[in-house]
């Protein structure tokens, strides 16, 4: 299972107006497992998912994907094994509507159309979204939207999932429907996100960026607990550990 | 800012009315798109007095309106909204045209009137015709068809993508409107200055989602073509309301219906 | 600005349209060559970014009015003439389907008026000559109004143009032209204003989009101007001898008659003439109420220029604007009326298969 496999090794990176987004971050994904990628804002976080899904290249160090090193060459290799969930589904869904939206990834895998209808079907119920196939994307709900966008990703059949704020701009109960959609997959999951109640539940691993550089790198329900690891980082405690707010505030 | 949000209302309507299913909906895009073109060409074929042979034209939109249950309230508001020019320029018909071309009683009108309210029958044919067109199709089908029809799918694929993140930047460009608005303490306008910050900023996060768009269809597999494998299929139906609509066409151009009846009801009437 | 489909001729609108193709077609080719397929989200988002600007109303200097932005200029600046063409010809096909704006058939008359003019004109002959390769605030001002003056007189030219070719709007020529041209130079200078206030905010910002622009200054562009010319050429004679053929048959007549001394043509047109006449004499029972152009001078000293009361008299005989055919006009728009209701209560009560 090989295949399965994201590793990072000492990968730089700066944007061309000078600023150091990622500086020697290294770290080991095996098959199956899920991982939260957190950090405050500006920590490097989108910057590393977009190198794990093929729109940057490294500017120093490696990143493998399976077998594969990211490369020039082997981006189209790297990107069918990588699926890629934006945090604005309006940036990711393009296409007039929800069909042809999740059908533009096999489309371009070259699959033949028989074998496309055939995987969008299966996309839009994997995600409970068949019903608003033949609506234009832009009106559909948050929610709906959120769900489609990581269809048209489970279309391409991808063996890694990488998803950037999936539960931002959600309401409470589309967010709860995303969270259990999400733990009945068995994916290789990389999550960056703020919600770190939801990292609790998904996530049995946990890295926290912090200026561009691993700040820790461990078992979730250890790193969220240690107030010495989060604090520097601009985080807090998931709600879920801090305690009823009501039984302690009266305590005080 | 007030109408920026009505002009997307108006759009929202349409586009509600575009996503149903009615007869009208169901039959293939090119059919309608070759027709209406004709049916346009027909109206504007007609010389500048001629205008009561292009009532029976009228049959078209009719139909169109009928078969694809469009609100008439939609087409008169979009009629009245829509750009004053030619009622504008035609305004100068009756004018400079004040020879009398027809006198019914003790009232004469000038060929300038009769010019002016053809113009205005052409432009509530061609308008309504065009609104029920897109109403009864969508401008995804409309585009479907275009790109069938040879149209460069270069440009279908901009004409889609426009209409689809229209909705997105409106919505933006609306909410710094609004912010704006609520800060500029009751002054009606807005200066150029603020204009070309708003627009630049705007104009700075549309690049912005131009990239991340593009890393999104990159992800994807894209490389530069936007493919699609919905079908087009032309079924009988689809044929024959082509060619029906064309053979009606062409008898009416060929025979002054309205000349016909007239002579009829005149003749009847003596 | 928009040409209407109400003013347009059958034969101006379809040589302005063979020539927007046509246009469009060169256009996509050479992005196609300079194939980088980050543009095709750009220019689709670049044109809802214009089409949302174009709804943001903003005051004009100086006057109480308010004015919006056109768009040609600036996308011809931040993607280049043919991206920016093919873009503001996407603009104005979205307009003519949602808006009703133009029209389908005055669609490429649009296309010419607002998209080459700025485009491939303006833009390349004023707008880069100016601005130079060191771009600064004056410089980018100067440029961008006076390209935008130039791009929407010529455009302003169009239409006048294509109107009166057309023949259904009486206004003459000049002074069609002297009424537009004045106000679209108002137009222009806003355009020109708003245009220089969007270009130099992101010059501030960012510099580097402004070099995002396919550069015109290489060999292809040079066969492009080559090209262009050829299309100006073919829109040119094209519409000459469209006016002349559709909608000014004396014209041609004369001419024709100027030409080879002779008056055959004439004699057969009035053969057929006579035809319509004779059919018009048989069709007619109302003769009291009939079609009575007189023939004298129109009155308040607004005398039409000599063609176009012949004009009108060519037209007459087959105007078939009578009382009795209003009448039968009125008549089919009632059973229009009736037909439509029926219909639609049919297709209301029809299940949706």
């Amino acid at each position: 299972m090989s295949h399965h496999l994201v590793e990072a090794k000492d990968v730089h990176y700066s944007y061309s107006d000078g600023t150091q987004a990622m500086c020697g971050v290294s770290f080991r994904i095996t098959h199956g497992e899920s991982v939260a990628v957190v950090g405050a804002n500006g920590a490097g976080k989108s910057t590393l998912l977009q190198h794990l899904s093929g729109c940057l290249l490294p500017g120093g160090g490696t990143v493998r994907i399976g077998d594969t090193l990211l490369t020039r060459k082997t981006l189209a290799i790297v990107r069918r094994t990588v699926g890629m969930v934006f945090q604005d589904p309006d940036d990711q869904l393009f296409m007039p509507t929800v069909w042809a939206d999740v059908a533009f990834g096999p489309i371009n895998l070259g699959l033949p159309a028989d074998q496309v209808r055939s995987r969008v079907e299966h996309a839009l119920e994997t995600v409970g979204m068949s019903h608003v196939a033949g609506r234009p994307p832009y009106r559909l709900s948050g929610g709906e939207k959120r769900a489609v966008s990581i269809a048209t990703v489970l279309s391409m059949d991808p063996s890694i999932l990488v998803m950037d704020e999936p539960t931002s701009n959600l309401d409470p109960r589309a967010r709860r429907r995303l969270i259990e959609l999400l733990g009945t997959f068995t994916h290789t999951k990389i999550i960056a996100t703020h919600d770190l109640d939801m990292a609790m539940e998904l996530c049995g691993r946990t890295i926290v960026l912090s200026q561009g550089r691993i700040a820790a790198d461990g078992p979730t329900a250890d790193i969220l607990r240690d107030e010495s690891i989060l604090a520097p980082c601009g985080l807090e405690k998931p709600l879920s550990l801090q305690g009823c707010p009501i039984c302690s505030r009266q305590k005080r | 800012m007030a109408d920026i949000d009505s002009r997307m209302a108006e759009i929202g309507w349409l586009d509600r009315l575009a996503s149903r299913d009615t007869p009208l909906h169901r039959i293939d895009p090119r059919a309608k798109l070759l027709t209406t073109l004709a049916f346009i060409v027909a109206v504007l074929s007609y010389g500048k007095y001629q205008l009561a042979p292009l009532m029976p034209l009228a049959i078209y939109p009719a139909v169109l309106i009928a078969l694809g249950d469009v609100p008439l309230k939609f087409i008169a508001r979009k009629l009245l909204i829509v750009s004053p020019f030619a009622i504008f320029v035609g305004l100068f018909n009756p004018l400079l045209d004040r020879q009398t071309m027809l006198t019914v009683g003790p009232l004469e009108i000038s060929g300038g009137w009769v010019s002016y309210a053809s113009i205005l029958m052409r432009f509530v044919l061609t308008v309504s015709a065009t609104l029920a067109l897109v109403a009864g199709t969508g401008i995804h089908n409309v585009c479907r068809g275009l790109e069938r029809l040879g149209v460069p799918s270069v440009f279908t694929v901009q004409v889609l993508l426009l209409y689809r993140y229209l909705f997105v930047l409106v919505n933006e460009g609306a909410r710094m409107s609004r912010a704006r608005a609520l800060r500029s303490a009751g002054s009606r306008g807005m200066g150029l200055r603020v204009l070309g910050a708003m627009l630049g900023s705007l104009l700075l996060r549309t690049l912005d989602r131009a990239q991340r768009v593009h890393a999104a269809m990159c992800c994807r597999g894209f490389d530069g073509h936007v493919r699609t494998i919905e079908a087009l299929r032309l079924r009988a139906r689809d044929a024959a309301f082509l060619v029906g609509w064309l053979g009606v066409l062409a008898l009416l151009r060929a025979f002054d219906l309205a000349g016909l009846l007239g002579a009829i009801a005149t003749g009847g009437g003596r | 600005m928009h040409m209407s489909d109400a003013l347009i001729s059958p034969a101006v609108g379809g040589t302005m349209w063979v020539a927007a193709a046509g246009l469009v077609g060169y256009s996509a080719r050479k992005m196609r060559h300079c194939l980088d397929s980050s543009r095709v989200p750009l220019m689709g988002v670049m044109g809802a970014f214009v089409f949302a600007a174009q709804m943001v109303n903003f005051t004009i200097p100086g006057t109480g009015s308010s004015g919006h932005l056109g768009g040609g200029l600036l996308l011809a600046i931040l993607l280049g003439p043919s991206a920016g063409l093919i873009t503001i010809a996407s603009i104005l096909t979205v307009q003519a389907m949602l808006f009703a704006d133009g029209g389908l058939l005055a669609l490429g008359s649009n296309i010419i008026n607002m998209g080459f003019f700025p485009c491939f004109i303006a833009y390349p002959l004023v707008y880069l000559p100016l601005v130079g390769k060191k771009p600064g605030r004056g410089r980018i001002a100067i440029a961008a109004t006076l390209a935008a003056v130039l791009g929407l007189q010529l455009g302003a030219l169009g239409v006048v143009t294509e109107t009166t070719m057309s023949g259904i709007a009486d206004l003459p020529f000049a002074k069609f032209l002297l009424l537009m041209l004045p106000i679209h130079l108002a137009i222009g200078l806003v355009e020109g204003l708003a245009t220089t206030a969007v270009v130099s905010f992101v010059w501030q910002a960012r510099p580097d989009v402004l070099e995002l622009a396919d550069s015109p200054g290489d060999g292809r562009g040079r066969l492009g101007s080559v090209a262009v010319c050829l299309l100006v050429a073919a829109i040119v004679t094209g519409g000459v001898v469209s006016w002349f053929a559709s909608t000014r048959p004396d014209g041609l007549e004369w001419s024709v008659a100027g030409v080879t001394g002779k008056a055959e043509l004439a004699e057969s047109t009035d053969g057929l003439h006579g035809a319509l006449k004779r059919a018009q004499e048989r069709t007619a029972l109302l003769p009291d109420y009939d079609f009575a152009k007189t023939q004298e001078p129109a009155r308040g000293g607004q005398a039409p220029a000599p063609e176009e009361s012949s004009l009108g008299q060519w037209f007459a005989p087959s105007a078939g604007t009578t009382v009795s055919g209003l009448l039968g006009g009125g008549i089919t728009l009632i059973l229009v009326f009736l037909i439509g209701w029926a219909l639609r209560r049919r297709a209301a009560s029809a299940p949706s298969a």
